[in-house]
């Protein structure tokens, strides 16, 4: 169905709104003016200041650690619970069980945060175990939350496989867990991917549920980046962002070949 | 019987191993299903289901001075075992203006911009969904870069954007108007939502859009109805589980939003996501915002169960 002129503008104002800020935002970090929005020349010196940053730096390498590992952690949750999900229709506590995969999906940051420090606290007085709150109880609270979005990637990749090759497999011979590694890992493979990026750049991204459950000494990028835009707008977060963005679009890019290449027909998101 | 085999594909092993293990487990009544199942759930349950319960429970104490700065539940003395439980945090929820109000402009905020996202994102994910085959794996990608690109920075992109001396205001200087106020406003709220939430939306309208069957719109077309009347009579009522769906996506979140009211808005922008964060940051009171999280996740839970039952309607179709 044709529907004119209408369609195509409104979508590429849309598509403009999205990326317009981006865009300035990166133009602007190559400014040479601290005052970020007078262009006063074309410089580099932002990235420089950058990288002799030492808390800038600290923040960015813990961060980075917490996303790798938050992420492996979900990667296996999150396929295990999508395995669960698909290929077992029935059993006890499905209904909850699904709840709470996807539950976290739409959890306000603020909840997730709070009820996760209160419980770490709790658990501190009663077990002595997570001793205060730092890098490990960053991982979990991140872990937990990006093993959803990592069990949506898989169940969508699970569900619309061809299940005799499964089942020719088991006829042969095959144990389930040989079937497993030898037959649908390699066909989920991409999902896996992509999944981990996904939880890799969240957790890398979160501020909200990380201010709740970190301890003194254990501040992430996104909690130094907040306190310094909350001061004002500051020329080297432009740098920062800029690169940033930068790796993000060719992870993105990347993960996207991956999936189209594997899959030539697909039509899903 | 003489098997011929493809020398290309191997005979099968059987992983013995892991058969007598299996077997073994199943001796003792465990399956293979629990074994996959037991890691998630138990993880879940842990870091998930206990904590909103912690959370329930610690809004039921009182602040105190000490580690940790909250009144137990359960007190012994002597051989009895007290159980006290402090309503007063409900009641001041009821009973003080700031959190009614919180709670109230919180909807109304996070209402407003989900609409405002609906109306910028359908006609974005209907063209992507009637674009030609090659042009929409290009579009959808761009649609789901930026929600990559890291939130908070995109906010921060905003203020660039809206400030007194921002992007938006040189542009209009160009032509001569006077600089708009935008930062700090309600406005830049709504704005930051819909900015920041748009790939929610755009990703399951596009999901019911793309399946809905042409030829529909081809025999509304044909019995003579205009192309506003197919939208408004054909295509809007197909896509209603996307709306829900999107609507959903953009507006549970919304009402906890901390971020965006606290770049964008001013002082008087009041968000429950906000109250929450003074209250355990600045005013240190557990309890308080425990309360106040019990009650946000009672705000929510509609929109929750409602979500779950579109996606559902998403994905079959």
């Amino acid at each position: 169905m044709r529907k004119g002129w209408f369609l195509p503008i409104a979508a590429a104002l849309g598509f403009s709104f999205l990326y317009a800020p981006i865009v300035s935002l990166v133009i602007f970090s190559f400014n040479e003016s601290s005052l970020v929005t007078v262009w006063s020349g074309f410089s580099t010196k932002w990235y420089g200041e950058l990288f002799s940053d030492p808390q800038l730096l600290g923040a960015a390498w813990l961060s980075l650690q917490i996303a790798a590992l938050s992420a492996s952690i979900a990667l296996v949750l999150g396929t295990l619970a999508a395995i669960a999900l698909v290929r077992f229709r029935r059993f006890r506590g499905r209904t909850l069980f699904a709840g709470m995969v996807s539950a976290p999906l739409v959890m306000p940051d603020v909840i997730t945060g709070l009820s996760l420090l209160l419980l770490f606290v709790a658990m501190e007085g009663f077990l002595g175990w997570p001793q205060g709150r730092g890098m490990l109880t960053i991982v979990i609270a991140h872990a937990t939350f990006c093993t959803a979005y990592v069990c949506v990637v898989v169940q969508s990749r699970l569900s619309d496989f061809d299940r005799s090759l499964e089942e020719a497999a088991m006829d042969l011979g095959a144990s389930p867990v040989r079937t497993f590694f030898d037959i649908t890992l390699p066909i989920i493979a991409p999902a896996l991917v992509s999944g981990w990026l996904l939880g890799f750049t969240l957790s890398l991204d979160d501020l909200v549920i990380a201010s709740f459950v970190s301890g003194p000494g254990s501040s992430t990028l996104p909690m130094v980046i907040f306190s310094k835009v909350r001061l004002g707008v500051s020329p080297d977060v432009n740098a920062l962002a800029s690169i940033i963005i930068g790796i993000v679009a060719l992870g993105v890019l990347a993960a996207t070949i991956i999936q189209l290449r594997s899959k030539p027909r697909d039509r899903q998101v | 019987m003489t098997a011929t085999h493809d020398p290309t594909i191997p005979p099968p092993r059987r992983l013995k191993p892991w058969n007598a293990v299996e077997k073994g487990l199943a001796r003792v009544g465990i399956t293979g299903r629990m074994l996959v199942l037991i890691a998630p759930l138990i993880w879940l349950l842990v870091f998930f289901l206990v904590p909103l319960a912690v959370v329930f429970g610690i809004s039921l104490a009182n602040k105190q001075f000490g580690r940790p700065p909250y009144t137990p539940l359960l007190t012994s003395e002597e051989g009895t075992v007290q159980l006290t439980l402090h309503l007063n945090n409900y009641i001041r929820l009821f009973t003080d203006n700031l959190y009614v109000a919180a709670y109230l402009s919180s909807i109304r905020i996070a209402a407003i911009a989900t609409i405002i996202t609906l109306l910028v994102g359908y006609p974005m994910a209907y063209a992507i969904a009637r674009a030609p085959d090659r042009w929409r794996n290009i579009l959808l990608m761009l649609v789901v870069l930026p929600f990559f690109t890291s939130f908070l920075l995109r906010v921060y992109a905003l203020t660039g954007f809206m400030r007194g001396n921002g992007v938006i205001n040189q542009f209009l200087g160009l032509f001569g108007i006077e600089p708009i106020v935008m930062m700090q406003t309600d406005f830049a709220v709504y704005v930051g939502i819909v900015y920041t939430y748009l790939p929610f939306m755009i990703l399951p309208l596009y999901t019911t859009l793309v399946k809905l069957d042409v030829s529909l719109f081809e025999a509304s077309a044909d019995l003579g109805a205009r192309p506003i009347h197919t939208f408004l009579f054909v295509t809007l009522p197909l896509s209603l589980p996307g709306i829900i769906a999107g609507s959903m996506l953009v507006f549970i979140p919304a009402i906890g939003e901390f971020v965006i009211p606290s770049l964008l808005g001013g002082p008087e922008t009041l968000m429950i996501g906000r109250v929450l964060w003074d209250e355990f940051f600045s005013a240190t009171n557990w309890p308080r915002a425990s309360a106040v999280a019990v009650a946000m996740l009672l705000v929510v839970v509609v929109p929750i169960m409602l979500l779950q039952r579109a996606q559902g309607a998403v994905v079959e179709k």
